[in-house]
């Protein structure tokens, strides 16, 4: 419990970080940074296959996908920078004060649902649900991968002239 | 026990209205679009979290891994059509600012 407490607050600073730090490259290095703690608290919460697929794809493959959008738009320059800073801060002053203010006053509430859990028996393993009850899915999921490839091709498409 | 899981989620909870105000206040304040899709990031990731805690509370950790997959393989797709869409729109416009682009023809 200590443990999964103090990796949430890590993932918050992470979120924070990420969310209120002017320069874009260290925004989406804050984004690698939130999937590996969210990857390690899945795998303390009985999901390890779901924890490599985080790491793997959300902390390797997305922060690539982010840098090469931001590599093949302008710089920045010094005094841009600047601007962007002081606008970057008066538009987010104002989120750890809200956060603040949620987390006591969801701290000092109690909670007011009454949680009611399933007793049924529920099937343990992944690859059994994964390939016989959520076959649909793996199709929607090809689906998906082609029409995002399509797009790609679509949006990339050089014309005649 | 039941207490215990309770207080687990009612803790989570805390943490996940506060992801959530994040990824939100993000997506909202922010004109640049890279920004925008960092945000939708966060937010993505806060339903990966919960539906890894469902999974957790329920004992059904199977069904949530499953679930949690297909999620990542949809979210990294949107990422990438959504990164082509950013550079097509600065190929365009020169700008990625969402605010320069609101006089467009269309």
């Amino acid at each position: 419990m200590g443990l999964k407490i103090f990796l949430l607050i890590m993932l918050l600073m992470a979120i924070v970080w990420t969310v209120m730090t002017p320069r874009l490259l260290r925004s989406v290095v804050g984004l690698a940074a939130v999937s590996v703690i969210l990857s390690m608290i899945m795998f303390y919460m009985d999901s390890p296959l779901a924890a490599v697929f985080e790491l793997s794809v959300c902390a390797g493959l997305i922060p690539v996908i982010f840098f090469t959008t931001i590599s093949f738009t302008q710089r920045v320059g010094q005094e841009e920078l600047i601007e962007r800073k002081k606008i970057i801060f008066r538009q987010y002053v104002y989120l750890p004060i809200i956060l603040a203010v949620v987390a006591v006053v969801m701290l000092l509430s109690k909670p007011v649902v009454d949680f009611v859990f399933p007793t049924a028996p529920v099937v343990q393993d992944v690859r059994k649900v994964l390939w016989d009850d959520r076959h649909l899915d793996l199709l929607g999921q090809i689906i998906i991968i082609l029409a995002g490839a399509l797009g790609i091709v679509a949006l990339f498409k050089e014309t005649k002239k | 026990m039941t207490t215990d899981i309770t207080q687990l989620i009612w803790i989570f909870m805390i943490f996940i209205t506060l992801f959530l105000i994040s990824g939100f206040y993000c997506m909202v304040m922010s004109f640049n679009l890279i920004r925008t899709l960092i945000g939708l990031e966060i937010l993505i990731k806060v339903a990966t979290l919960f539906i890894v805690l469902a999974g957790h509370v329920t004992g059904n950790t199977a069904l949530a891994q499953a679930l949690v997959v297909t999620l990542i393989v949809i979210e990294v797709v949107v990422m990438v059509v959504a990164g082509g869409l950013v550079l097509c729109i600065y190929r365009s416009n020169r700008t990625i600012n969402a605010n320069e682009l609101v006089n467009r023809k269309g």
